[in-house]
């Protein structure tokens, strides 16, 4: 179970970016992190990946505090961050260093053949479309078999189509080894389609606004009036996230005004 | 219309091209006609001089034609006095360059990957930089003696300079992002230098080497033409003193193409190094 414990982050010039982050991850659930841009989604994934320092708080996997990168934790960003001098199976075996060459082979090869890329194995990254980069850059964290997968939008830069393709490789990969899964993203259908629970955040300070139960079963009916109801359920808990800091001064306005009536 | 209908065959003929033969990694290139485009002007140029002194538009005494310079060419290899001037000249740049390219490889990797060592370092070094390097001459004679050992030196100041310049640049030019990608495989600092920083300097560290080389080919004649009994440099000074402007002209072709050849081994022996790169080089 990943359990985050009153997670803050400042940094250096003054900027709020989480503020006290309470939220349990239990295995392998998936978890969508949504909200505007600036509600340190980003921040809070790279603080989990041990990018970052927390300001205050802690981060606990099974009981073990992280402050650093940890083996049991894989993250795969926005942008798909192969190393373009390695080859689309160097790239992928890049996490499997100290695991014999037969076992690397065996696990290279059946992520390749999971996300249908088994006959690009010795092409270079640049000779890859955007889709095809971003599932080497899925099937590296896949690999080493995390217990913790930290998703940072990796979709958001991909048309529809190859989009939706993608959340099938993400879930045909998860369902083998069924890792935690904490997906950040700014689609509310994304993260309909591929969540259990959709935490919604709220910026300035960053920090949680609202959580919600999805409860659908797998695999999804994106058609189905049930994921109708979740998408729209999120959007508008979305829509209060964002409208909230207008109101309350109201409320708070309504309030005193109310008191000198009285 | 036709340029339109041109240009789209061309697309579908390269995408057939493509679709049949996917690109792999290690994927060979067929030679390309169109190098020997770059031979037409000189040789135009060289046979209109040379027409121009047979049919007695000029004389051709300052400025030799072609034929005498290659006949004064191959009466230098014949005798073999060639072989040792260039020997000599190619075991400066040589040496020089060893020298020089290993001092700039190993203070600009320290000055790029550590900031405290480069606060020390680089003013220093940027400072002596801004000297002539022509100006260490007589400090090194004096220093060294009139032989080899400051010919070398002035060499292997001159390649320094780029070298160094070129390598702490690449280094503090590599992406974050790709280190990250070390960082999250908790890679430990000798493994991120060898797997991740190494590589990704590379293309960068390999120009830094090339114009290095380039100005040791330049510093080789300065160092020749302070006293040397052999060497191209040696040539051109003796050409200057005995009124023979083809030897002098003769010692430069050699110039070129020893510059020329060097430079090309460097690029073709580190190309599989650097396959690798999304140039649009091999598409211009």
């Amino acid at each position: 179970m990943l359990s985050l414990e009153h997670l803050s982050k400042t940094y250096a010039d003054g900027t709020r970016a989480l503020s006290d982050i309470n939220l349990m991850v239990h295995e392998a659930e998936i978890v969508g992190l949504i909200g505007g841009s600036g509600c340190g989604k980003t921040t809070l994934l790279r603080l989990i990946a041990g990018l970052d320092r927390a300001s205050a708080g802690a981060i606990r996997l099974d009981g073990e505090t992280i402050d650093g990168p940890n083996p049991a934790v894989g993250i795969v960003f926005q942008e798909p961050r192969l190393l373009p001098w390695l080859s689309v199976f160097d790239n992928i075996a890049f996490g499997l260093d100290n695991v014999s060459s037969a076992e690397r082979k065996a696990r290279v090869g059946h992520a390749l053949e999971k996300i249908g890329l088994a006959e690009h194995a010795k092409r270079w990254p640049r000779d890859l479309s955007g889709g095809q980069q971003q599932r080497v850059a899925i099937a590296r964290a896949f690999v080493t078999n995390p217990k913790v997968l930290l998703l940072d939008e990796p979709f958001s830069a991909l048309d529809a189509f190859t989009r939706a393709s993608l959340h099938e490789h993400l879930l045909g990969l998860w369902e083998e080894t069924r890792p935690t899964v904490v997906l950040v993203t700014h689609d509310v259908q994304e993260a309909v389609t591929l969540a259990d629970r959709a935490i919604v955040m709220q910026p300035k300070p960053g920090r949680i606004f609202d959580e919600l139960g999805l409860g659908l079963a797998r695999p999804r009916d994106k058609a189905g009036l049930p994921f109708e109801t979740s998408v729209r359920r999120v959007l508008t808990a979305l829509d209060q996230s964002l409208n909230t800091p207008q109101k309350q001064p109201q409320r708070e306005r309504d309030r005193q005004a109310a008191a000198l009536w009285w | 219309m036709t340029g339109q209908a041109e240009s789209q065959a061309w697309s579908s003929h390269e995408g057939a091209a493509a679709l049949a033969a996917p690109v792999l990694a290690e994927k060979r290139r067929a030679f390309d006609w169109r190098v020997l485009l770059g031979f037409f002007l000189p040789i135009l140029i060289a046979l209109l001089w040379e027409a121009a002194v047979t049919f007695g538009v000029a004389q051709g005494r300052l400025v030799p034609p072609p034929s005498r310079i290659l006949a004064t060419l191959a009466a230098l290899s014949e005798t073999g006095e060639l072989w040792t001037h260039v020997w000599a000249t190619l075991w400066r740049i040589l040496a020089g360059f060893a020298i020089g390219a290993a001092a700039g490889i190993v203070l600009g990797a320290l000055s790029g990957a550590n900031e405290t060592i480069r606060r020390l370092l680089d003013p220093t070094l940027q400072a002596l930089r801004a000297i002539p390097s022509i100006a260490w001459v007589p400090l090194f004679i004096l220093w060294l003696g009139i032989f080899e050992a400051s010919k070398v030196a002035l060499i292997a100041v001159g390649v320094f300079f780029p070298v160094y310049l070129g390598i702490a640049g690449a280094i503090l030019s590599v992406d974050r992002k790709l280190v990250e990608v070390g960082h999250v495989f908790r890679l430990s600092r000798t493994k991120l230098a060898r797997r991740i920083l190494l590589p990704a300097v590379l293309p960068e560290a390999l120009i830094a080497l090339r114009s290095g080389l380039g100005l040791g080919f330049m510093f080789v004649v300065a160092a020749e033409f302070m006293g040397a009994s052999e060497g191209l440099g040696y040539l051109l000074v003796d050409g200057q003193q005995m009124g023979k402007p083809d030897q002098i002209l003769a010692a430069i072709i050699a110039f070129a193409l020893l510059g020329k050849i060097a430079d090309s081994i460097l690029v073709y022996s580190t190309k599989p190094l650097v396959r690798w790169q999304d140039t649009v080089r091999e598409r211009l």
